[in-house]
């Protein structure tokens, strides 16, 4: 198991350099940011000096073992634009993000796997027709459409929740602001939540229930049942957490597809977090923020795989890491 | 061929099966509104000839102020709602299926032959599809279009293809595994085949059918994916019509009460993949060896 782990660690670390040297070949070759720093009137002297300053002189491969050197550091320079440094730029933000995406993956794993489980009691009752058929449009609705009509019927017509920003956040410690303990926040946190969970919640409720209706049907349950034991033994002891094992995975695997999503969402919602920072350093073609981003989001995605496939370990003791 | 689809078990299926018929039906509906738009539509909502600012968020034609021939209403600048959805779905489906065709062809391609023939090559495209695999086909879009700025439609089906292609590789990839060591390859070898025939005569038939089932649910995605890039203005150029840069524009007016921006659009949107998610469930079920097995 422990060997199992550093090698994946390791292989995650060869990802990651692979990830930062396409980032920065990428921006290397595309789109020169003198340009739009010096501004479009700047004469030739002025653009050298520009790009002195910020190094862009020096020969690529020098450029990207000092950006390795740096952001090993956690130094990933100045944004562009705001000539802010830049990790600082992303942390500010990422709080509001973390909140946002764990109250969404909270949502859809909850309501995602209770829901599959109900409509899998009595596959073909009224109750499970009409909860497929919204799991139905759950897959089929883009996130920023069941944003956007969100808002439409809950935030304009009905004026039941607010439309967009974060409400009232509490400081908790150094950047961390919190928008869970006050009922404002909470409020504000409603519409965003939904919206960034529901694509994800759909396709949970579809998988728990077809796992169900799979594992339902397998001798160990049927030989559960003929001991008399009672339905929710059956069901939660012995099928779902068989099922639950693939909807875990999946969970994590959707984990990178949460992060996009989210980046639609807070523009949307005028979220202040991290996504909404890309797309503007993007608009804006503010290649540090978007580099860092990248790199922060992969170290993410990587870590969180890597638990994932522990936690699959737990809940399978069939299958050992060797 | 064809005569032996027409017996075979999964068209009577098809018939019985609701779903699918509902989902076809409004998937055919909506492709021949996109490929007659210029027979159908009420005006060209691209020709700056004919738009008058006048016309400019006409309500729909059953609602106070609503005028001929704006059935559904018209934009902020006055171009007609339902034309600029025939148009926008014509992207959609352009985009869809251009995407499936040639991300298709590469990851089916790829996928074949590194299982076939496996070391080396299968491990580095492997890894490599693993690499790409932990990030979303969406932020990888998001983020090649962000840097490659202004490239037009072309662009948006080559970064959605770039970050797609490993779903099919991977898919094809298990699926050769699973039919290369079967009897008939062992006596297609033995009878002298080469290596070449055998892939594409023996193992590439065998091989494709979850392909499809994976092209059908793709599709719908990469028309929401589109869409998506389209509303975040890093997808389709403004002067193109899409359906996600119309709900874009609506946005600036939902609280002006101006709905009808959004939901048509969004409602086109809606049908489109729909109309497909519902086949690809019918796709899946008939494709599926193993629940095959039980109804038997």
């Amino acid at each position: 198991m422990f060997a199992y782990i550093v090698r994946r660690i390791a292989q995650s670390f060869i990802v990651l350099l692979a990830v930062s040297l396409i980032c920065f070949a990428i921006f290397q070759f595309m789109g020169d940011p003198v340009l739009t720093l010096a501004g479009r009137y700047a004469t030739q002297a002025q653009q050298d000096q520009v790009r002195k300053t910020l190094g862009l002189d020096r020969p690529f491969y020098t450029q990207y073992f000092s950006f390795i050197a740096n952001a090993i550091r956690g130094d990933f320079g100045l944004s562009y634009v705001t000539q802010v440094p830049v990790l600082r730029l992303i942390f500010e933000r990422l709080p509001a993000s973390i909140e946002l995406a764990i109250t969404a993956m909270f949502l859809s794993l909850f309501l995602g796997i209770t829901l599959g489980v109900v409509s899998s009691l009595k596959p073909h009752s009224l109750g499970s027709r009409v909860i497929m058929t919204g799991s139905l449009f759950g897959i089929s609705l883009p996130t920023f459409l069941v944003g956007i009509l969100l808002i439409l019927v809950l935030a304009v017509s009905l004026r039941a929740l607010p439309p967009f920003g974060r409400g009232r956040v509490i400081k908790v410690i150094g950047n961390w602001r919190t928008g869970f303990v006050t009922i404002d926040g909470l409020r504000h946190l409603i519409l965003p939540a939904l919206t960034l969970g529901m694509y994800q919640l759909a396709v949970l409720l579809r998988l728990t229930r077809g796992g169900m209706l799979e594992a339902l049907q397998e001798d160990y349950t049927r030989t559960a049942w003929a001991k008399g034991l009672s339905q929710r033994i059956v069901m939660f002891k012995h099928a779902l957490r068989n099922v639950l094992i693939p909807v875990v995975t999946i969970a994590g695997l959707q984990m990178g597809e949460l992060i996009a999503f989210s980046i639609v969402t807070e523009s949307i919602f005028q979220w202040p977090g991290s996504g909404n920072l890309l797309l503007t350093s993007i608009y804006e073609t503010d290649h540090p923020v978007i580099v860092a981003y990248v790199m922060i989001t992969a170290l993410i995605v990587l870590t969180i795989n890597i638990f994932i496939d522990i936690l699959y370990g737990i809940l399978n003791p069939k299958i050992s890491y060797d | 061929m064809i005569r032996r689809l027409l017996q075979s078990k999964l068209l009577s299926h098809y018939v019985r099966d609701l779903s699918a018929v509902v989902g076809s039906v409004i998937l055919l509906i909506v492709l021949f509104g996109a490929i007659f738009a210029p027979l159908i539509a009420p005006q060209d909502p691209y020709d700056p000839k004919i738009l008058s600012l006048q016309d400019s968020l006409t309500p729909p034609i059953w609602m106070k102020g609503g005028q001929a021939p704006f059935l559904l209403g018209a934009d902020d600048q006055g171009r007609d709602i339902l034309s600029t959805i025939l148009y926008g779905c014509r992207t959609s489906f352009f985009v869809g299926s251009s995407v499936i065709l040639i991300a298709g062809t590469i990851g089916v391609t790829v996928g074949l032959l590194a299982a076939f023939y496996s070391g080396i090559l299968d491990a580095v495209t492997m890894r490599i599809a693993d690499t790409f695999f932990s990030f979303s086909t969406t932020l990888m879009a998001m983020l090649l279009l962000g840097i490659f700025k202004g490239g037009g439609i072309p662009l948006v089906i080559l970064a959605i293809v770039i970050a797609d292609w490993v779903r099919y590789a991977r898919t094809m990839r298990g699926s050769v595994l699973g039919v290369k060591e079967d009897d008939y390859i062992q006596a297609a070898r033995a009878c002298g085949g080469s290596n070449l025939r055998i892939m594409i005569r023996h193992i590439l038939p065998n091989a494709i059918p979850p392909i499809l089932v994976v092209a059908a649910v793709d599709f719908g995605a990469v028309v929401m994916l589109e869409a998506t890039l389209s509303f975040l203005g890093v997808g389709v150029p403004i002067n193109k019509p899409s359906l996600g840069m119309m709900i874009s524009l609506g946005k600036n007016y939902i609280y002006a009460g101006k709905w009808w921006l959004i939901i048509f659009p969004g409602i086109a949107l809606i049908s489109i993949v729909l109309g497909i998610n519902l086949l690809a469930d019918w796709l899946r079920e008939e494709l599926n060896p193993r629940l095959g097995q039980r109804q038997q």
